[in-house]
């Protein structure tokens, strides 16, 4: 799990505060990404998580506090000197009618090239290796509207690749893709991770998918932070509960070891009370190993 | 919570409250029609003493002042007219397209009359306004259609957005089409310049005539139609669900938009954002619910285009400003407040 | 090398630079056609140019033609040629490609090919203010110019700052432009109602936009122009060109975007509103130079110089059928709008249907 590489910057939000306007959508945030790990950021709608990550990849300018890159301000940083380092892909990123899987990834290139500087054998190979790394070569000459919409993720992701950045910011990588392709997103990304070292920083919507795949979880609710750590001391029904607002039962999830939620609404709460020690029990029997407690309200720092 | 333990009637007093202040406000709204309506025969480029006003009112043409406002009279009518059929189309399209920047100039279906006003007159030798009146509404006809279709085409249907550009391109299209049209023809080119600028000043009682029958035709049919919208707010397939045919009501109360455009613009030339503004004014005033906003609509519309008549008269004197032009604006800053409140997504 | 030290496994190594180089391959021949492309715009507009200078009511030869160009007295060449085709002739050139950088500017920028000057009000400022100065204030040719200019860049300034709202969006920055320009169209056609015969007919023919009685006064501003703000905006051409893939990943990948696009608003605005103030406002030349160089060129690089040949190209034909091939002679404008207009709603169409980035 260790990363070969150790080519990694830190990322950090120091006293935090965002908004737009008037409105105040991060009230204060504290945050240290772990350097070449896989974080996933989790939360309820609305709550801060696609602004934090604009913030973190300069641009959003804080109204308080700071973000730093390898302990400088990212929003005093030189906007390529910091896309040099720090990538972002948007939610819905948005591909020129009728441009070719090669240019759009192409287009990565841009922090590496100045005004002047013409297209370099540099270049060519990047582009090569993030068709490579996320198995678009053979789409190299199509025009990107013909795609389905995992093809598009991917080409969207090898964008990401070839600027070439040992971090990786992603806002909601899987959204409008099925469960295969989200699978295949995130086994992607975790390839990127322990291969390269690559710094991977994703807001994730499906919390399961988010527990398995991340070393690192962030819980953030109403703008505020509030849990951070491994998923097995994050993923808690405590958490869900606060913040969400959703009754649930964490489970083991026997494939990855990882914590499991299980969301319970009205009709499934029967007569047994969230806390039950049988629910703990049953839990249990699922557990690959007796190291890994499912339900456990413990609340991350 | 749920929902369904909660088995008590609602309390239907609390819907019917809103109906008495909705009557209210209806009967304040005809009031400041009447206020302006006075104002509009009594105020002008000549100062008239309110003995005359009356005296002109009851018929009597004796002294130059009462002349004059006898003459203000059929003018009066016409922009009570015009103001109450644009503002009630307007309501209409955008039930009808669920679109709250949906207006007859926006959308480009008064620059659509235009265009076929001035290829009749070109082409077709057309004169009578019977016949300006019947070419224009194929026209507006023709480029609804047209817009919406274009609109509507490609993913979300007709977004705002959308349907507002196929609408300004569609009329940079159409007026480029006029003045080619125009140019070329020298002839023409005098008679045809009042169609590109909407106002009320050359009414008579003649054209008046011609084009009431229309007007009356539309206002039914638009008014009929205020239950099918409705349902229509609630989107096609809940509509549908609902045992509302979709299609049909779409098309009958567009036709009655569309009618009511056409024949306004044929009388008064192409006059902007008074259907945008007023039903959006009319919804905030009393919700949602057609039946009461159609009707508000005509009337505050009415009011609008007149007093929006007497402050062209009165601002710029002795000269007149055309009221399509203080409709402008009057519209555009509120157009630009509703495009601003959107979210960018839903546009 | 950065790439080649990260990838561990060298089977991979090996398999990558061949993929690199068929995605080099492909590129050349991209960039082949591109060049190509633009070389055949470029000959067309010199061809089609030193057509306008031989052809007229008299016919010079291109010696003639060319002695003119190089000073020589040349007898009735050196007034037609030298005072009239020539000036009329550059300032086709300069208008049309103005239109063509200023148009696709704000498509490439707006993300809209529907997003052009001519829709979101800024021609419509400049062509009430001309229309203003010209009816109301008969004020003589520079100064029409001069407020022009100042209206353009106005009614750009009104409509950005007005749909700002946490960062401009370009559908709300659409919008807004329709409506500002509705607002400004009924200026003018107000201003024009209050205009005498001679005035009006020369306002109209103005506001179709015409090359008619073009002289060196009305070229020159618009060529100096030229040279001040057309490498502004090619220096801006790759930011551009990122704005594309929408505001937050062109930001992500380094363009500072606010900037790149006030930057790029000014030097757009300021070439159409030159071209305008000395030519009218050509209808749908800034709409349909950018479609149509993209339709020929492709998606890859910059769309800046092709659309402005074209541009140039389109004002050029045009203005040769509106002297030429019909009994009357009509403003360039109107042939544009007449020709435009068919294609601007077939545009229109598909769009919509593709989809587009709406």
């Amino acid at each position: 799990m260790t990363p070969p590489q150790s080519r990694t910057h830190s990322l950090e939000v120091v006293d935090l505060q965002l908004g737009y306007g008037d409105r105040e959508v991060i009230e204060s945030l504290d945050l240290v990404i772990p350097p070449g790990r896989m974080t996933a950021i989790v939360g309820p709608n609305a709550c801060g998580k696609s602004t934090l990550l604009r913030s973190m990849s300069r641009l959003l300018a804080p109204k308080r506090g700071q973000v730093l890159l390898d302990g400088e301000q990212v929003h005093r940083l030189p906007a390529k000197e910091v896309a040099r380092t720090l990538g972002l892909l948007p939610q819905s990123p948005i591909a020129p009618e009728g441009i070719t899987v090669a240019d759009l990834v192409g287009r990565g290139r841009h922090p590496h090239q100045s005004i002047f500087s013409r297209w370099s054998k540099d270049d060519d190979i990047a582009v090569a290796a993030a068709l490579q790394a996320t198995e678009t070569v053979d789409l190299a000459d199509r025009p990107v509207d013909e795609l389905s919409g995992g093809q598009r993720q991917r080409v969207w992701i090898a964008m990401s690749l070839a600027q070439q950045t040992d971090l990786l910011l992603l806002d909601e990588p899987t959204t409008f893709l099925d469960v295969s392709h989200q699978v295949e997103v995130l086994d992607l990304l975790t390839d990127l991770n322990r291969v390269r070292g690559t710094t991977v920083v994703m807001v994730l919507h499906d919390l399961n998918m988010a527990a398995r795949y991340a070393d690192h979880l962030i819980a953030l609710s109403d703008g505020r932070l509030h849990a951070a750590g491994p998923p097995d001391q994050v993923l808690t029904v405590d958490m869900i509960r606060t913040v969400f607002g959703l009754e649930s039962r964490v489970i083991v999830d026997p494939t990855s070891g990882q914590p499991l939620m299980l969301p319970m609404g009205r009709h499934h709460r029967n007569d047994s009370s969230t806390d039950r020690p049988a629910d703990v029990a049953s839990s249990e029997r699922w557990a690959p190993s007796p190291s890994t407690r499912g339900e456990d309200d413990r609340r991350g720092h | 919570m749920t929902v369904l333990d909660h088995r008590t009637e609602p309390d239907v007093a609390v819907l019917r409250r809103p109906a008495r202040a909705r009557a209210a406000w209806l009967l304040v709204a005809v009031g400041v029609l009447l206020v302006v309506m006075l104002a509009s025969v009594a105020i002008g480029s000549r100062a008239v003493s309110w003995s005359e006003v009356w005296a002109a009112l009851g018929g009597a043409q004796d002294t130059l002042g009462e002349a004059a406002v006898s003459k203000r009279i059929p003018r009066t009518l016409l922009a009570v007219l015009v103001g109450a059929a644009l503002a009630l189309a307007g309501a209409v399209m955008q039930g009808v397209t669920r679109n709250p920047l949906a207006d007859p100039g926006i959308l480009g279906v008064n620059m659509g009359a235009s265009l076929a006003v001035v290829i009749g007159i070109a082409y077709f030798q057309m004169t009578s306004p019977t016949s300006f009146i019947w070419v224009a509404i194929a026209g507006s006809a023709a480029s609804a259609v047209f817009v919406y279709a274009v609109g509507s085409l490609g993913r979300g249907g007709a977004t705002p957005l959308k349907l507002a550009l196929a609408g300004a391109a569609s009329s940079a299209a159409f007026a480029s089409l006029v003045s080619g049209v125009v140019l070329g023809r020298n002839d023409i080119a005098g008679g045809v310049t009042s169609w590109q600028i909407g106002g009320v000043g050359g009414a008579t009682y003649e054209k008046l005539g011609y084009m009431v029958p229309f007007l009356a035709v539309g206002f039914v049919i638009c008014v009929l139609s205020a239950r099918g919208l409705n349902s229509l707010a609630l989107g096609d397939e809940l509509a549908a669900g609902l045992g509302q045919n979709v299609a049909v009501t779409r098309a009958v109360a567009a036709f009655g938009a569309v009618v009511l455009c056409g024949a306004s613009t044929a009388i008064a030339g192409p006059i902007a954002f008074v259907g945008l503004v007023v039903p959006h004014a009319c919804r905030m005033l009393f919700g949602a619910d057609h039946r009461w906003v159609l009707p508000m609509s005509a009337v505050i519309g009415a009011a609008l285009l007149t007093a929006g008549d007497v402050v062209g008269r009165v601002i710029a004197r002795p000269q007149e400003i055309d009221v399509g032009i203080i409709t402008a604006f009057l519209g555009a800053p509120v157009f630009i407040y509703i495009v601003r409140r959107q979210k960018v997504r839903e546009l | 090398m950065e790439v080649l030290e990260a990838v561990t496994d060298d089977r991979i190594d090996r398999r990558v630079d061949a993929i690199a180089e068929s995605v080099a391959r492909s590129r050349a021949r991209r960039s082949v056609r591109r060049r190509v492309v633009i070389a055949l715009l470029g000959v067309s507009v010199i061809v089609v140019f030193a057509i306008t200078l031989m052809v007229g009511n008299t016919f010079y030869s291109p010696s003639e033609v060319v002695r003119v160009i190089l000073g020589h007295e040349v007898d009735g060449a050196t007034f037609t040629v030298g005072r009239l085709r020539l000036p009329r002739g550059v300032l086709a050139v300069a208008a049309g490609a103005c239109f063509g950088f200023g148009g696709v500017t704000f498509q490439t920028m707006l993300r809209n090919p529907l997003a052009s000057p001519d829709i979101i009000g800024i021609t419509s400022g400049a062509g009430a203010a001309a229309a203003f100065a010209i009816v109301m204030l008969s004020l003589s040719e520079t100064q029409v110019s001069i407020f022009a200019i100042a209206a353009g860049l106005g009614v750009a300034l009104l409509v950005y700052t007005l749909s700002f709202k946490d960062g401009v969006a370009g559908t709300r920055l659409i919008l807004i432009g329709i409506g500002i320009a509705a607002m400004l169209n009924s200026v003018t056609a107000y201003v024009l109602s209050q205009a005498a015969e001679w005035d009006l007919q020369q306002a109209t023919r103005w506001l179709a936009g015409s090359l008619n009685g073009s002289t060196w006064s009305d070229t020159v501003p618009v060529l100096v122009a030229m040279t001040v703000l057309v490498p502004v905006l090619l220096i801006q051409a790759r930011n551009l060109t990122m704005t594309q893939l929408g505001d937050d990943t062109a930001g992500a990948l380094g363009v500072r975007v606010e900037r790149t696009r006030i930057i790029a608003i000014v030097a757009a605005v300021g070439l159409i509103a030159f071209a305008t103030a000395a030519c009218g406002p050509i209808a749908f030349v800034a709409f349909l130079s950018g479609p149509i160089a993209a339709r020929i060129v492709g998606t890859t690089g910059s769309l800046l110089i092709p659309s402005a040949l074209v541009g140039a190209l389109l004002v050029q034909v045009a203005d040769l059928c509106g002297q030429f091939a019909f009994d009357t002679r009509y403003p360039v404008g109107v042939i544009t709008g007449v020709l435009g207009a068919p294609y601007l709603i077939y545009l229109i169409v598909r769009t919509n249907r593709a989809g587009g980035s709406l």
